[in-house]
Formats: structure tokens, sequence, C-alpha cells
């Protein structure tokens, strides 16, 4: 079944940053606040976390000129693999796939 | 504006909650079985909510005139308990019956185990074979994609049950498109952290129009949002989408898709406001 095609944003860019501009600013500065309150706690400890490592790489995508930054960042925090699990081993996901146990990368 | 909302867990909400849902234009709500954030020990236990959904929450809705439907299914984060799963499903047909049940949810996937897609794939042919509307449940987080490509994977093996009759719900950005190429019904759930903000929905219903996309709040026990589909009107006319265009899809999406079952019926007066345009 096909898709409709992409419409564009019925605002203009300017009107778009003028409605979102100071949200979107926002954002920006929580994510440094919280990245410096992990260095004020343990500076090394992003490197061991798989999920700073998501995060990290994230920022890339974020700062790239793609334009479908929020699906390929999904997919980056995405399980990549399509075997189910033999066995329950958790009741929750934690928010990012940690590559390193599959070698996946 | 008036709105339903497909997709609310009313069992663990307040009746302030129900009244300020009718005040922000809520006329009909639809509840699908879930957990409650702990695993219920028998089999007896689900009966018990089962009964809750279809017998005491339809009464608490009408104290402020809202209509309240169900979805009755084994919920997919106990699902992975084989012994009691195929216990609950033998319990599920008899409820079925009842008057405000549509179909059978929410179903699916959790961690996409062998024994959730087991207990998934059971009630997938039981839909079939009674032939219900079906609710289905997304994993959050890393296990979306998965748990969708796995939950569409299913589905397809059941050709007699029709995709426009069934509604996959907490899409995101990297499954939606996969959800309507195959014919499905794409749930959006509004969720303060975990699912999807009020602007990205908006924005995937810029992407994609608005054929077969409903929009929901599904609050439950965790933080949640019971009046997140009025904001997500609110976001709609900020970002100068017409009137007649959010209509259709708070309103008429779910009208069309929930009355594929006979049981559901627009609230008295409200007939003729769709009637005309839903043809």
């Amino acid at each position: 079944m096909s898709l409709q095609p992409p419409r564009p944003s019925p605002m203009t860019p300017t009107q778009l940053v003028d409605e979102y501009f100071i949200e979107n600013r926002n954002r920006v500065i929580e994510v440094a606040a919280f990245l410096d309150r992990l260095d004020r706690a343990d500076a090394t400890a992003a490197d061991r976390d798989f999920r700073m490592q998501a995060l990290a790489e994230a920022l890339t995508i974020l700062a790239s000129g793609s334009p479908n930054r929020v699906r390929e960042i999904q997919m980056l925090l995405s399980d990549p693999t399509s075997e189910p699990l033999p066995a329950l081993d958790r009741k929750g996901a934690v928010g990012a796939y940690d590559r390193s146990n599959a070698g996946v990368r | 504006m008036r709105y339903i909302d497909h997709h609310a867990h009313m069992v663990s909400r307040t009746t302030d909650d129900y009244a300020a849902m009718a005040l922000t234009g809520c006329v009909a709500l639809t509840e699908p079985a879930f957990w409650a954030g702990w695993d219920r020990s028998t089999a007896d236990g689900f009966e018990d909510y089962f009964k809750q959904l279809t017998e005491f929450e339809p009464k608490r809705a009408a104290q402020y005139r809202v209509q309240h439907y169900t979805w009755i299914g084994m919920n997919p984060k106990e699902s992975d308990d084989r012994e009691i799963s195929v216990e609950v499903l033998r319990r599920i047909p008899k409820y079925l019956e009842r008057p405000t049940v549509l179909g059978i949810g929410e179903i699916g996937m959790n961690r996409v185990t062998r024994n959730e897609i087991a207990t998934y794939t059971e009630q997938v042919e039981l839909a079939t074979q009674l032939r219900q509307l079906v609710l289905i449940h997304t994993p959050h987080l890393e296990d979306k994609h998965k748990g969708t490509r796995v939950t569409i994977d299913v589905l397809r093996r059941y050709p007699d049950l029709a995709p426009g009759r069934v509604i996959v719900d907490h899409a995101e950005e990297h499954t939606i498109e996969q959800i309507l190429e195959h014919g499905y019904w794409a749930g959006l759930t509004l969720y303060p952290q975990t699912k999807v903000s009020a602007q990205r929905a908006v924005d995937m219903i810029e992407k994609y129009g608005p054929d077969r996309i409903l929009v929901a709040g599904a609050c439950d026990w965790g933080p949640s949002e019971p009046l997140a589909v009025p904001k997500f009107i609110a976001e709609m006319r900020r970002r100068h989408h017409p009137e007649d265009l959010i209509h259709r899809v708070v309103f008429e999406n779910p009208v069309r898709f929930l009355s594929q079952s006979p049981k559901f019926t627009l609230p008295a007066g409200l007939e003729d406001v769709v009637g005309a345009r839903l043809g």
C-alpha cells in the first residue's frame, strides 16, 4: 500500500523558528547540563556506559544535515537483531541497545 | 472540539480525570486490557480485571457522559508466562461477547521473547476465528522496531484478518511507515517521556497525512497525561492546521475504525456530525 507523499509544514521557516526556538534552545541546554552533571560525578562514566555512548552518537546525528534525524536516532537506539529472546531477561526496556554484547556496531 | 481517545487505562485514573476529559470534549474512550504494574498471580485475577473493565468502568465513565468501551486480552507484559496465558486465553471468549467489548487487545510484544510471540500469535488466531477487531501494543524504546517487525510478520500469516481491522499502537517515526504500508491503522500515543510528544505526532500527521492514523493519551498508572488529546489539538492549531483536519484525526478517524464493531455507537446527537462525512 503506497503512502501519501510527505507534505510541507503549513508554517514558513521563520514562523517555525519564531514559534519553537525558545523551547528547543532550552532542550539543548538541558542536554548540556546533564552531560556537565555527569562529568562532575565521573568524567569517564560516559565512556563506559553503552547508553551514554549511544547518546554521544545521537548527538553527532543531531548536528548532521540529515533530513531524517529522528528516524536515524531512533534506529541508532534500537535493537538491530531479529531473533526472539529465548527467555525473558527483564521486564522493561532501558532506552538503548547494548551493541557490545551482540557484536553489533 | 469533540474527541475520542482510543487508548486510556482509566482503571488507573481518578474520577477527576474523567471529569477533565469530558470538560475538554471527550465523548468516548476505549480501554485496552493491560498490565497493572505488577504481575497477577492467577487467571482469576485477570477475570476480576475483565469484570472491572466491562462492568464498573462503563458506569463510572457514564457519570460524566463519556462512553466507555474496552478491549480484552492477555497483555504483553505478562504474556511470557505461558501457563497463565493459556488459561487466560481460554477464558477470554466469554468476555468478548459483552456489550462494550470491541475486540482483542492490547496484545503484542514486550521484550520480544519466544513465549510472548506464542501468546500473541494465539490471540491473533483467536481474533481471526472470532472476527474481532485487534488493538496491538508495540514495545517501548529500543525494543520497538524489532517488536513491530515481528508483530507484522505474525499478522501477515493470517490473511483472513483484514489489515483495516487492526490498529498497531504506540507507533513512532521508525515504525509508522511499515505499519501504514501494510494497511494497518497506526496509533500515536502521547506520553510525557517514553513515547511520542504532541509536536512529533503533528509532524507525523504532516508527513504521512491523516489516513489511518489515530491519536491517544494512553494514560495509565505511570507518568502520563489524560488530557493528551486536547493538548494535541492545541498543537495542531499552533501549527496552523485547519479545524476540519483536526476533527478528522481526533474524531472521524476513531469513529471510522471503531465503527467496524457493531457494538460501537456514537453518543446520541452526534450521529449526524460524522455520518455525511464518512459516507
